[in-house]
């Protein structure tokens, strides 16, 4: 059966492209956690894809660029916080504002640093790893073990990021300043800080997501490549309850859209590709009208806290 | 007995509020000591310097005679202080255990092991002779277990000295029957107790010894024994207050408001906000709804003036049912209501007081014509109820907000009761008020009623309940337990009720038994 033969490579393809926005998504969780709304992940994303290609261009190096990008991800969390946690903007506002940034701001760190040519320069990228012996497994090996090790590491750290949140200190503590604040000062949680920690650590982990879509998924930088991925990753986080593996299946399921317009493009079921493309982006749109009103928010997500 | 903490000298100045000036507490080991003191006194202001959430503009703090500072309640929690604060500092979506464990150890991502600490709790409620299951989520508890938990979790984080923060303003009188059970145990095992209250009966009941707050300042230290409930009033407002109230005699009149089946919830489920509620306010007379926070009140009220739809029942006054009526149509047909939150619901605070005073009626006759305003009369008739009512104030452009609370309460009573209601639903008038402004609300309110007007009263306060009404309705789960009346009643049988038992069982088992 044809379908059986590709499967692997659909599941393959899913994974890949859910990759960006299950990081994002996990950025966001810990950021939410904290009791912070910030819907800034688009702009943090575009930002690291320009700042993760150009230290792979400086170095050579791929892992270079993706430290280029988190340390650009935790200057726009830090950013965020002083703006929300010390100054107390409002954060919808700010994290809109991070938006623009970083859709105007790569765009021109772009163009200062390659200059406005049509040449692309090769750049070092992400490559496949396959994992030996398993990736020989019919199907499976093809879909969940020929990967890219930023896809690895993506999906490591959903239990990672589980145990922490529910099964350590620290993740209580982070939970608890997210669900009241006061409760967590009363209990001698440095709110701010925590708060401060979560925005730096989560932007980070976005910042990923930008890398990995600028020097994985993609060979190079171009302006608005992100496309809407760090706003499906809000979605995603809404979707996926506010817990890891929530959000990993979120995610799957967005980007499975992709797969169903690829498959439906491949056997030319005649229906126009701009429609098939807004498969993934429909979804999104179905998956929160259906389920954000269930979802468990923290209670303090998105509201400033002020020591009395 | 040994000097356990002493604070020295304390001063907190907010902006522009001086909270705190040159207060000294000094508490021994073992005893129960209360805060007392009015609201605004400045009593939470003190203990959340003592458990480090603020830091005194100046003033010292000794432990056993050690001079400690506080840079955060982790220190203060170090050196044994726990407080059970007036809201409960509990997350609803997390279970005890969880809630006990939040912040113990700051420094990192260490495992958390609920196992042990579950069985600590466990040991400390048996301790106490509670029962408690520390995996239990805290949404799933009902207020007096959330109390329990409070102390629970003090005691779990090393707690000896133990601030009990107006610990009994949500319970019925035998949750707090139990509570002074377990203050008394824990003070047999040489816990000290900081109890703040304002209610002077439970002061007595409680305290070895009282400081007094008022202004900001002590006033004194005193033993309990020494002292009776009327001297604790009079160190608490500074001066002899009345506790009675005149009540003219007088006939039941013709029935105003008839409440029939009123209910609020969902068709099919089992749960209901307000549960057939039949109630039937006569003219002069003041029905009270007496009841813990929380049991439908609200939403009772809601429902008769309009602002919530009730799913079934009548409410029929003057001929009309006032639950298919819109607000203004209840409003202009003389209903008055003073609402339960006179900040949210009551006053427009940025608005001067003209303005506020007119918010019900501005569109009639009376204050214009054609659209406009006519604010020569509006002044005129400011002027006038600012006078009537004894509001302090500098003038009628003064904005609501920089009133204080017992001068905004008197506005919005202005402003309801000149609007010469037939029936006057009143929501905690008093809620928050010092003793003197309480004083004077009762009394109008109590003129209303003399003065033949049907008054529908809801408060959470028993005494002013029993003190004002002649009937009493108590709410319990948006069901009427019983109605009675007050000098038939007693506090432990409103207890049982506000605790959710029919009166009739109450009454026909004591005959039966």
């Amino acid at each position: 059966m044809a379908f059986f033969d590709s499967l692997g490579g659909y599941i393959n393809t899913d994974i890949s492209l859910a990759t960006p926005i299950l990081l994002a998504g996990l950025g966001l969780l810990i950021i939410n956690r904290a009791g912070l709304l910030n819907i800034g992940a688009e702009g943090t994303m575009l930002i690291a894809t320009i700042m993760a290609v150009y230290g792979s261009y400086i170095s050579g190096s791929v892992w270079v660029g993706l430290i280029f990008a988190m340390v650009s991800g935790a200057a726009v969390g830090a950013l965020f916080a002083l703006l929300t946690v010390t100054l107390r903007a409002n954060q919808t506002v700010v994290g809109a504002a991070i938006n623009v940034l970083g859709s105007g701001l790569s765009a021109t760190l772009f163009r200062i640093m390659f200059g406005v040519s049509s040449e692309v320069p090769a750049i070092d990228v992400f490559r496949v790893w396959k994992i030996p012996g398993l990736s020989a497994i019919p199907v499976i090996g093809e879909g969940l073990f020929s990967h890219m090790p930023m896809v690895y590491i993506a999906f490591l750290l959903v239990p990672v990021m589980s145990y922490f949140l529910f099964k350590t200190q620290a993740g209580l503590n982070l939970r608890s300043v997210g669900e009241n604040p006061k409760v967590a000062d009363t209990l001698g949680i440095n709110v701010y800080r925590t708060q401060y920690i979560a925005a730096i650590v989560g932007s980070m982990i976005i910042a990923l997501g930008g890398a990995f879509m600028s020097t994985g998924l993609t060979k190079f930088f171009s302006e608005e490549m992100v496309s809407g991925r760090g706003y499906i990753a809000l979605a995603a986080v809404v979707f996926g309850r506010y817990k890891p593996s929530g959000i990993m299946g979120a995610a799957m399921v967005f980007m499975a859209g992709i797969v169903i317009a690829n498959i439906l493009m491949a056997q030319g079921a005649g229906i126009p590709y701009q429609f098939l493309n807004m498969i993934p982006y429909v979804l999104t749109v179905i998956a929160l009208a259906a389920f954000a009103h269930s979802a468990v928010a923290p209670a303090a997500l998105g509201k400033p806290y002020k020591r009395g | 007995m040994a000097t356990i903490l002493e604070m020295r000298h304390i001063y907190k100045q907010f902006p522009g509020v001086l909270a705190n000036a040159d207060v000294c507490l000094q508490v021994e080991a073992g005893e129960v000591h209360t805060l007392l003191g009015e609201n605004g006194a400045g009593k939470s202001t003190l203990m959340n310097v003592l458990c480090g959430l603020y830091k005194p503009t100046s003033g010292e703090i000794l432990i056993e005679g050690k001079p400690v500072r506080f840079n955060s309640a982790k220190d203060s929690m170090a050196i044994g202080i726990g407080m059970v604060h007036q809201h409960f500092m509990l997350i609803p979506t997390m279970t005890v255990v969880e809630n006990c464990l939040i912040g113990s150890h700051d420094a990192g991502g260490m495992k958390l092991d609920l196992k042990t600490a579950a069985q600590k709790i466990s040991a400390l409620a048996k301790e106490y002779s509670m029962e408690l299951d520390p995996y239990k989520k805290i949404g799933d508890l009902a207020v007096g277990e959330r109390q329990r938990v409070e102390i629970i979790k003090a005691l779990f984080r090393g707690a000896r000295i133990l601030i009990l923060d107006e610990p009994t303003a949500v319970l019925t009188p035998q949750e707090t029957h139990e509570l002074f059970n377990m203050v008394h145990s824990l003070t047999d095992k040489g816990f000290t107790v900081l109890f703040i209250s304002h209610k002077l009966n439970e002061v007595k009941e409680i305290s070895n010894r009282v400081t007094v707050l008022r202004l900001g300042r002590t006033c004194g230290t005193y033993n309990i024994a020494d002292c009776s409930v009327n001297d604790l009033a009079r160190l608490m407002v500074g001066r002899e207050v009345s506790f009675s109230i005149d009540r003219r005699q007088q006939e039941q009149g013709a029935p105003v408001l008839q409440i029939e089946d009123l209910t609020l919830g969902q068709k099919d489920s089992e749960v209901k906000t307000l549960n057939h509620v039949n109630l039937t306010v006569h003219g002069g007379e003041i029905l009270g709804i007496a009841g813990v926070d929380g049991n439908g009140q609200s939403e009772l009220v809601e429902c008769l003036t309009g602002l919530r739809r009730a799913s079934e029942g009548k409410a029929l006054y003057k001929g009309k049912d006032l639950l298919k009526c819109s607000t203004r149509e209840i409003m202009s047909h003389g209903v008055s209501h003073i609402p339960q939150d006179r900040q949210r619901t009551g006053l427009v605070m940025p608005m001067p007081l003209r303005e506020n005073f007119i918010l019900q009626d501005y569109y009639t006759e009376e204050f214009g014509k054609g659209g406009f305003i006519d604010w020569k009369y509006v002044d005129a008739y400011s002027d006038r109820l600012i006078r009537d009512f004894g509001v302090k104030t500098p003038g009628r452009f003064e904005l609501a907000q920089n009133l204080s609370g017992g001068n905004q309460q008197k506005v919005i009573v202005a402003r309801e009761i000149s609007r010469k209601p037939e029936l006057l639903i009143a929501m905690h008038p008093t809620r928050g008020l010092d003793v003197g402004a309480i004083e004077y609300i009762h009394k109008n309110i109590m003129d209303q009623r003399d003065s033949g007007i049907g008054v529908l009263l809801v408060s959470t306060e028993l005494e002013e309940v029993l003190k004002l009404s002649d009937r009493v309705a108590v709410m319990y789960e948006g069901e009427i337990m019983g109605i009675v009346k007050p000098s038939e009643t007693t506090v432990e049988e409103m207890g049982l009720m506000m605790g959710g038992m029919p009166l009739e069982k109450i009454r026909g088992g004591g005959e039966n038994v």
